[in-house]
Formats: structure tokens, sequence, C-alpha cells
């Protein structure tokens, strides 16, 4: 009955989206009021409810454990804790696609209520955004559909990837499909300012706290996913610069280029092409990102079942959006109008030449993602490219746009005078030895790259600390106020970032040795002795636990588990935190030893100030919050005025 | 500034970055891009020493040897050819005997290959797209049935005659 019902109902989204384009459009011709304007806005409504209801549907379906449906049979096992049959929902290609499919309609409904002041644009946005819920309501309804029956039903399930039960993990993707849908909203927005010849400094403004919304959710994502990779999969890394994690990197990076073009865009009507073109690639990106995670192309840790067929579809929606944003642009870019003049030392010149290293970063990225895939299309060998290319390639520009960063906030709008912020900026660069000196001494006897990021990383906290203690107390609107902390709360945490990031290239190599209970190992100056293996069984898991006694003092008691449902081992490591680092520790297979008796395969590491890198994501995403919650404060004050200004004329007339 | 001498500004700006950037990559394309390598290509023409390259098969059955000090080494097969490989590190935990791994490192001056890193799947229904053309070009690869929908029905081919080496 549920799967009866599911299927419907994504039907029914799908018919829904089809009325909200036809009607919402006709409404954005009418100038955004009237009659189809109102149908247009009940059908993203319907959508978004009959998506809704799908998706608790499908939760629904998993707290039943009802195996006749084979994306819960391929996802799901009764024994499994409640949390976890509840995130496998989205655990998978096709369950996470309805999530997928939910939020564009759920962002096609935001356009729809906070959209742009424009009436007209902003029903136009929705029927854009319609378009794109339709290519993929269509692919969920006929390619990837969570509730195709599965005849005749197992009596268990698979079970979902034990890997992936970890609460972490149950929220990764939805933030991630916040940001990278997020994204289609900016593509809409843009699409419809250029079929409307909106002017660019109205677009921009329209764009930017959707983009920024997006943003930081997908930052938020990328973080969790990360974080998900150093703690779960045991690796001892956050960063792999695997092919699907660069696919979620390239539209942060476009993301990140885009909050900042916007503002220019709206303050100064600078680079108005650039900002709506930017906003078109960054959905285009995330769509390949999805295409390089769905359809096994490429050989990742990530990557979902093989299925090419689905790949195709991916890749027709691709070109879709593709080939209608960009004719689109082409057709209709002059009307965004030329911006105004600005100089070299101006904020404009800084933030477009943080765009330019972003973009070339972003391209990049996508030279050593593609290129395998691109070779061995075309009968070349199989090759693959990993962290030496990236770090060779992306490291010196980012390292380039973090030497730019802390002074762009000191400069001045436009031709304010090249002297006036010449002198702004003199107070930071003192800064600059300083944050090299700490960068050497801390450093000392590092890798270079440590060093020049230590530098860096300091260099950038400094300028974000003078920043918020400049421009703070001259702040005299609350919106102001959260605008300014929000910019000195990211760019500190990019700072902080820096830091983690050089630490982390100055890391011991890591350290793997069978031990027998009783024996001792050193690594990174700390000795732990192997006190004792027992058992500790869980839920739906067998373990083994294992006591690591620290000599400097405390207990690591990391587990290796075996899921019988799945047949499959995983590992819990257990961590100590400190402010110098993590000490690591994981436990694998057992070993006999020629005496006979059993040892345990224990791995240690030792990641210096890894915290640097979740303060830095957390003072991002954070940043974020503020300078959208400035945003939305402006916009209510500036509601007032103009109600107030009406109501004085009233009175007046 | 005046308009066209902006342009000319932004122009200049943006050609050095990205011919830099280009630059760069394609350097460091060059000097970074690791091979693919089936055991048979390595059994026609080995590698040089040193030379960083990815390998990959199915774990020959029975071949796995667990040193007492940890580590693990054991053999790949594409069905034409092995390749002993020697690992120091920890097998992830998705590691089996008849699957489907990759393995990155190097031939010592001994021709013994060293992995620094062992890849498994995630997903154990997925089979890394290089080692299923190795298999494909040794005729072990048997077609998934139906393999859509959450790769449930989906199962990797396990080889029916492995551990003999052929």
């Amino acid at each position: 009955m549920i799967a009866e019902l599911g299927r419907f109902l994504i039907a029914l989204a799908l018919a829904a989206s089809f009325a909200q384009l036809v009607f919402a459009w006709k409404g954005a011709s009418r100038g955004g009021s009237g009659g189809f304007a109102e149908a247009g806005r009940l059908a993203v409504v319907a959508v978004v409810v009959s998506a809704g209801t799908a998706f608790a549907l499908l939760i629904v379906a998993f707290l039943q454990s009802d195996f006749s449906i084979a994306y819960v049979a391929g996802h799901s096992h009764i024994d499994k804790p409640l949390l976890y049959k509840v995130a496998a929902a989205w655990g998978g290609h096709e369950g996470s696609m309805l999530l997928w499919c939910l939020m564009l309609g759920l962002f096609g409904l935001a356009i729809s209520r906070v959209g742009p002041a424009d009436p007209a644009l902003r029903l136009r946005a929705v029927s854009v955004q319609a378009i794109l819920q339709l290519l993929f309501f269509s692919f969920l309804a006929f390619a990837s559909n969570p509730f195709d029956r599965l005849l005749p039903a197992p009596v268990q399930g698979a079970d979902l990837n034990p890997i992936l039960q970890d609460p972490a993990l149950a929220v990764h993707p939805p933030l991630l499909y916040v940001g990278y849908v997020g994204l289609s909203s900016a593509f809409a927005i843009a699409a419809a300012g250029l079929i409307e010849k909106t002017p660019g400094r109205a677009l921009g403004a329209a764009l930017r706290p959707f983009a920024l919304a997006a943003w930081t959710a997908l930052t938020a994502g990328i973080a969790l996913g990360a974080w998900w990779a150093y703690y779960e999969l045991g690796w001892g890394g956050w960063w792999f610069w695997d092919p699907v994690e660069n696919a979620s990197f390239m539209p942060w990076l476009l993301g990140a280029a885009l909050i900042h073009s916007a503002i220019a865009t709206e303050k100064r009507g600078a680079f108005p092409g650039w900002t709506v073109f930017l906003a078109l690639l960054a959905f285009i990106l995330s769509t390949l990102g999805a295409f390089l995670v769905r359809s096994g192309v490429l050989t990742s840790v990530h990557a979902f079942a093989l299925d090419p067929e689905r790949g195709v579809w991916i890749l027709g929606m691709l070109a879709s959006a593709a080939v209608g944003g960009f004719a689109l642009f082409a057709l209709r870019a002059g009307s965004l109008g030329e911006g105004e003049g600005f100089e070299p030392t101006s904020r404009e010149a800084f933030i477009g030449a943080n765009n330019l290293l972003l973009a070339a970063s972003a391209g990049v990225v996508l030279v050593g993602t593609v290129y395998p895939l691109i070779l061995d299309m075309s009968g070349g060998a199989a090759v693959s490219v990993g962290p030496p290319y990236f770090n060779a390639t992306a490291t010196p520009l980012m390292i380039a746009a973090l030497v730019l960063l802390p002074l762009a906030p000191f400069l001045p709008w436009a031709n304010g005078g090249a002297r006036a912020g010449l002198a702004q900026m003199r107070a930071a660069l003192l800064l600059l030895p300083v944050a090299i000196g700490g960068g050497v001494l801390i450093w000392m006897g590092a890798p270079v790259l440590a060093v020049i990021g230590g530098a860096l990383g300091l260099w950038v906290l400094g300028g974000a600390a003078m920043d918020a203690v400049g421009a703070l107390p001259a702040a005299r609107t609350r919106a102001l106020k959260f605008a300014v902390a929000g910019r000195a709360l990211a760019h500190a945490g990019v700072g902080f970032i820096a830091l983690g990031a050089a630490a982390d290239a100055s890391r011991p190599p890591e350290l793997t040795r069978a031990l027998v209970p009783g024996e001792s190992l050193t690594h990174a100056g700390h000795t732990v002795t192997l006190e004792d293996v027992h058992r500790a069984d869980g839920q739906n898991y067998l373990a083994d636990r294992a006591t690591l006694r620290l000599e400097r003092g405390g207990i690591l008691q990391p587990e290796r588990r075996y899921y019988p449902a799945a047949d499959q081992n995983t590992r819990e490591v257990a961590i100590r935190t400190r402010l110098s680092g993590d000490f690591y520790a994981a436990i694998g297979e057992p070993r006999l030893q020629p005496d006979g008796r059993v040892g345990y395969e224990i791995r240690l590491a030792f990641h210096p100030m890894i915290w640097a890198l979740g303060l830095g994501a957390f003072m991002i995403v954070l940043g974020g919050g503020c300078a959208l919650y400035a945003r939305a404060a402006g916009r209510v004050v500036q509601r007032r005025r103009v109600a107030g200004e009406t109501a004085a004329r009233g009175a007046n007339s | 500034m005046r308009k066209s001498k902006r342009r000319l500004w932004i122009i200049g700006a943006a050609a050095v970055v990205l011919a830099g950037a280009a630059g760069l990559a394609s350097l460091a394309l060059r000097d970074t891009m690791v091979f693919f390598y089936a055991p048979s290509d390595i059994a026609e023409s080995p590698p040089a020493p040193g030379q960083h390259i990815r390998v990959g098969g199915l774990v020959v059955e029975g071949s796995v040897d667990r040193p007492a000090e940890g580590g693990a080494n054991f053999s790949v097969t594409d069905g034409g050819a092995d390749l002993r490989v020697i690992y120091r590190g920890s097998l992830p935990d998705l590691f089996r005997e008849g699957q489907g791994i990759v393995a990155e490192g190097s031939f010592d001056g001994e021709g013994v290959f060293h992995a620094s890193t062992v890849l498994a799947k995630h997903d154990e229904t997925y089979m890394p797209p290089e080692v299923a053309d190795a298999l494909r070009e040794n005729g072990m690869w048997e077609e998934p049935g139906a393999a859509r929908s959450s790769g449930y029905e989906y199962r990797p081919p396990q080889p029916e005659t492995s551990g003999e080496g052929s």
C-alpha cells in the first residue's frame, strides 16, 4: 500500500511541477500578480506537500521494514537501530534522489515566499525552478523510483552498509543536498533575471541570500563528511582528494566566489555578467558532482553501485541545464549592464582577484577529476590522479588567495582613493611580518608547506580580528553589525582551516604493529600499553574492544566490530584530543604470534592541531548564518521604511 | 581609471592567472599521474622500480598471509597472471579473498611490490572499473544481471577458478 501511494505521490509531484512551470510562467508574464501567479504559487506548495509526504512514507516503510520495496530491502534490516532505519531513507541512491527532489521543491517554495523583491522576477524564477524540478522528478519517477517493488519480498534485508551507520552520516547527506540543491535556486534566479532582462545590480542582490544559504549548508555538509572520514573510516585523514570529495569541493569553490562577487555586483554593480555566469555554473557543477558519484564512472571510495543507465539520465539533465543556461546567458548577458569603474586598490579589484583564484582552483580540480575519465573514454591508459596533483596545483592558488584575503575588508569600494586604501592597509600590512615570524617559529623544522600555511593562517586570523575590532564599533544598525561579524567570523574560520591544514602537513606517518596484551608501543612521543581485549557486543554487531593505557594518563578504547547482517567489519577508532593534537588509536585483525599467544594489530597516529579544522568550519558556518541574518534584518528595516514612507505619503496627500 | 584601461587590466590579470593555472595543471598531471596496471600487464613489461603505480585485481583465495607483527602479504590476479603484494599497514575492513581491490605502491630493486595503500570499497557490491576491465580482458568477468536498483541483487562476480594462479 505504501509503495503504491508513494509512487502516486511522486507522479503527483511531477505533474504539479508541470503546473508550476505553466502557471508561474504565465503569471510572471503578467507582472507577477493575478490568477496565474496565485496558481503557480499554489502548485509549488502542492509539489512540496506530495514530495514531502512521499519522503515520510519512505521513512515509514523503513520503520516497518517493508522488504517488498526493493530500496528498503537493499538498505535495511530488522535488527537495525531506529535512528539508522530512518537515516537509511537517504542512505542509498533512490532515497537520496527523493530527498534531492524534495529539496528542489522546498527551494522553489523559498523563492516563491522570500525570493526576489520584483514580483515578475520572483515568479519567473519559480518557473525556472519548475523546469529543474521536472528534470529531476522525471529521473526519480522513471529511473530511480525508491518505491519499486521487489517480488517475491525477501524475509530479511541486506542492511545499510555498517560504515554508514553513524550519527554524523545521518545528517551529512541532507546538509550536502541543501548545499547542492540550494545552488539550483541561484541558477533559477540568474536564468529568470536573464529572461526578464533584470539589471545586473538588482539580480546580484536577488541571488545573494540564496547562494549564501546554499554555500553555508554545503560547507557544513563537507565538514561533517571530512570529520566522518577522519574518525569512522579510520584511514587517519580528513581529506583525500577523492573524486567524490572533489565533486563537492568544486561547487563549494564556485559558491565561495559567487557570494563575494554578488556583493560587488549588489553594492557597486561590478562584474554583473560574471556573477550571473557563476550562479549558472555553480549548479551545473553540482549536477556534474551527482553524475560523478552516481553513475559509477569513477573509482571512488564513495561510489554508489554501478549503473550506466542512471549516468546517461544525469548526463542528460546536466546537458539540458548547461545548454539552456549558457544559451540564455549568451543571448541576454548584454541586458545586465556595465558596472561602474574601480581602482586596482579597491575592494572590487580584490574581490575580482579572489574570484579569479577561486575559479582557477575549481578549474584545476575539475581537470584533475575528469582527466582520468576522458583519457579512459578516448581509449588511453587507465590512470588515477591523486593528492600530489592537487597539492601541486590547487595549493599555490589557495596560497595566493589567502595572501590577499585579510586586506580586502580594509579597502574602500570603487575609486574612493587608492591612497586611503593603502593607509588603511598599512596597519594590516604590519601584521604580515608578525604572522610570518610566528609561523616560522611555531613550525620550525616542519615541511615548508606547513610553515607557509601556518604563517598564512596567522595572517588571515589577525586580519579578521583587526577587521572585527575596527568595523564592529562603527556599525550602527543591527544588520550592519551582523554583516561585519559574519565576515570576520567566516574569514577567521578560513584562517583556522589554513592553520589546521598546515599542521596536518607536518604530521608524522602512522604506525601499525601487532601487540599482545601487556606489550607497549611508542608513537609521536606517546607510549601506549595494550592492557586487554574483550568482547563488547552491541544491538546488531559483535565487537572486540581494546583497552590501551597511555603513559601520560588516560585510556583509549578502540573497537573492531562485525556486523553479521552485512557480513562486514568496521572499526571504531578512539581519539584523545588535546590542544597539541589528536592521538588516534585503532584496533585491527587478531594475529597469532609464534609463541601461540594472540596479538592484535594496533594502529597509532598523531594529528597535530586537527581541532583547528573543525573550529574553522564551524566559524565559517556561523559567519554564513550571521550574514544571512544580517540580510533578513536589513530587509525588515527596509520594508518598514518603505511602509513608513508610503503611510507618510498617504497622510500628506 | 578609464573603462577601456580597466578592462585591459582585468583581462590581463585573468589571462596571467589562467595561464599559470593551466601550466601548473599540465605539468602536475604529467608528473603525478599514477598508471593502472593489471597483473598481466606487469608480467609482460614490468614498470621501473620506484615508479608509483596502481595494481588491481581479485585477491587470490588462500593467498593471504598475515605475519605475526601485523600487515599482510597477498596475491592479486586478473586471470592472466598473479602479483604478490607486500603491505605493512592495517588492511581495510572490506578486504576479502576473492574480492576486487586496488593497491597503490611501487616495485623495489628486487622486483617485489610494496603497497602503501590498499583500497577496498565502501560498498561491497562495487567493483573498481579498472579491475572490471582487466577481468573482462581475461574472460573472468561475469556481467552482473540486473544491476539496477540499489545493488540489492547485484553481487560481485566470484572467480570460480582462483587460487591456482593459472
